[in-house]
């Protein structure tokens, strides 16, 4: 029987600061000259990172109770509405939320902008009832005057994604970037070998209560992502080609660092943010060292029309493919460009290594695993 | 041979003074027009490339300044907050020019105004709105 270790064991030699920690891209390079066997007895915890516009983020802000109190019913903080369908001062900030179809500021720059403590103008109404009557509340807030400001994104990490290109006549401005006509760029958006759900596609160790890096700071999985999507197609290295798994996430956001958590807004598309998530693997067995060995070249996705509206796929390629620059389409040599911050992530990758190192970062066991066989339903038009 | 990108500001009164053409036949410096917005009765802008040996090309740009025309170097025009760019490398799809490269060995995004040709898709393709162009 081949050799296993537990969490448990790893986290002993984290403590004991004997654990042995790589980057998936250190790893990646290391299975060219290794057996799964031998990155398993070598190798503890891998880090995994990416830092992309994920557009299913948002935070639950609860403001503090005003005098007189009020039941907060319409929001905005910095002119963006905020959700306050919720209890009285509650409310959750939808990171692509704006106040008007053509603004460039939205709710992603109102989080990042807590974040790094400015202040921002809330301003709320309500109704008044016997126990809240209070009817309009103006003020400013920041992070150290509201109570909780708890990141909460409902979609995130995406296991892999199409890469999108434009066959029609005119640019097409996406939110895969701007799709120049007749085939003129081809945009990419995963950190690739780097990627944290593409390093245990069958999701063995991340689940429910795995301890993870999130916008600078400790964060969890808080269930699988919104859209989670066992049923792609794997290709010979066991990787789902296409948009698959996803997980959705939680953590502290004053304790964020706006380097890890940025507001951007793509061309007529809207507001969107990049979110820094780093997670570790641990390296249980061969199965789990196989994985995490995975390279560029072995990681495909699909080539996807973004531009005539159809969606069709168009063919295939793999990332070191996309990563060279440049793609072939059958027969055509296509310039390629990420959308996601490689830099970034390696940064992510490197700091998440450090704090394991460091013996301030454990891995968990996760509390429950995800669903094994689960599908899409598309929206059914029925009125 | 010097090859440098200038941004021209034509005044209302003057886009009728065929200036590229006497830089071309009086100073025979070889001119590349990359951008032009010309209206009669305002104000105009040219981004040329001009080439030709530096003293020509001095006199070429001392004659355009003669005219009461503005030339700036280029690269003057064009503003990148480098220190906020986050080297996504969304600016580098459309960058036709190969001014927005990724580079490989660092994979960040490497900015050389030298090659850029002012189409100004960089503008909207940054998803941090970083680029800016002070052509009026």
């Amino acid at each position: 029987m081949s050799k296993r270790k537990s969490i448990d064991e790893i986290n002993e030699k984290i403590r004991a600061g004997k654990a042995v920690v790589v980057t998936a891209e250190e790893v990646s390079a290391m299975g060219k000259a290794m057996s799964p066997s031998e990155v398993l007895d070598r190798v503890d915890v891998v880090t995994t990172a990416t830092f992309g516009p994920m557009c299913s983020s948002g935070a639950f802000i609860n403001f503090g109770h005003p005098t007189p109190p009020i039941r907060m019913e319409k929001i905005t903080l910095n002119n963006v509405p905020v959700f306050g369908g919720i209890a009285a001062v509650d409310a959750y900030i939808g990171a692509t939320e704006v106040a008007n179809p053509h603004d460039t500021y939205g709710g992603a720059h109102v989080i990042e902008d807590l974040i790094a403590g400015k202040d921002v103008t809330l301003h709320a109404t309500a109704k008044g009832t016997d126990c809240y009557p209070g009817t309009e509340v103006r003020t400013v807030i920041n992070k150290e005057k509201i109570n909780e400001f708890i990141m909460f994104n409902p979609r995130n990490a995406y296991q892999n994604y199409n890469v999108a290109v434009n066959t029609t006549k005119k640019i097409k401005y996406t939110y895969m970037g701007t799709l120049l006509p007749g085939l003129g760029n081809a945009n990419y958006s995963t950190s690739g070998e780097l990627s944290p759900l593409l390093n245990d596609p069958e999701l063995r160790t991340i689940g429910l209560g795995t301890r993870i890096f999130l916008g600078g700071t400790t964060g969890y999985v808080a269930w699988n992502g919104t859209q989670f999507n066992t049923g792609k197609p794997l290709n010979n290295f066991g990787i789902p080609v296409g948009n698959a798994a996803t997980i959705a996430v939680i953590g502290d956001a004053k304790a964020m660092n706006p380097r890890f958590i940025k507001a951007a807004y793509f061309e007529k598309y809207g507001v969107t943010m990049f979110v820094g998530i780093g997670i570790p693997i641990p390296v249980l067995d061969e199965d789990l060292a196989r994985r995490v060995m995975i390279r560029n070249s072995q990681i495909e996705t699909n080539i996807i029309d973004y531009g005539s509206g159809g969606f069709e796929i168009l063919g295939k390629t793999n990332y070191k493919s996309l990563f060279s620059g440049e793609i072939n389409l059958n027969g055509k040599k296509i310039r390629t460009a990420p959308l996601s911050s490689l830099k970034v992530a390696k940064e992510i990758a490197a700091l998440l290594r450090e704090e394991i190192l460091g013996g301030r970062f454990f891995l968990t066991e996760p509390v429950a695993l995800f669903p094994k066989t689960t599908g899409l339903n598309k929206l059914e038009i029925n009125i | 041979m010097t090859h440098k990108r200038f941004v021209l500001t034509f005044p209302p009164e003057l886009t009728s003074e065929p200036i590229t053409y006497k830089l071309i036949k009086d100073f025979d410096i070889m001119v590349n027009i990359l951008n032009a917005d010309i209206s009669p009765g305002k104000i105009g802008h040219l981004v040329l490339e001009m080439s030709a040996p530096g003293k020509v090309l001095k006199s070429g740009i001392e004659y355009i300044k003669g005219q009461n025309v503005e030339c700036v170097p280029l690269e003057k025009k064009i503003f990148y907050q480098a220190d906020n760019c986050i080297h996504c490398g969304s600016c580098t799809a459309v960058c036709f020019s190969g001014a927005l490269t990724m580079s490989r060995a660092t994979n960040e995004m490497v900015f050389n105004p030298e090659k850029c040709v002012v189409c100004e898709l960089c503008l909207k393709a940054c998803p941090l709105r970083l680029f800016s162009i002070d052509i009026e």
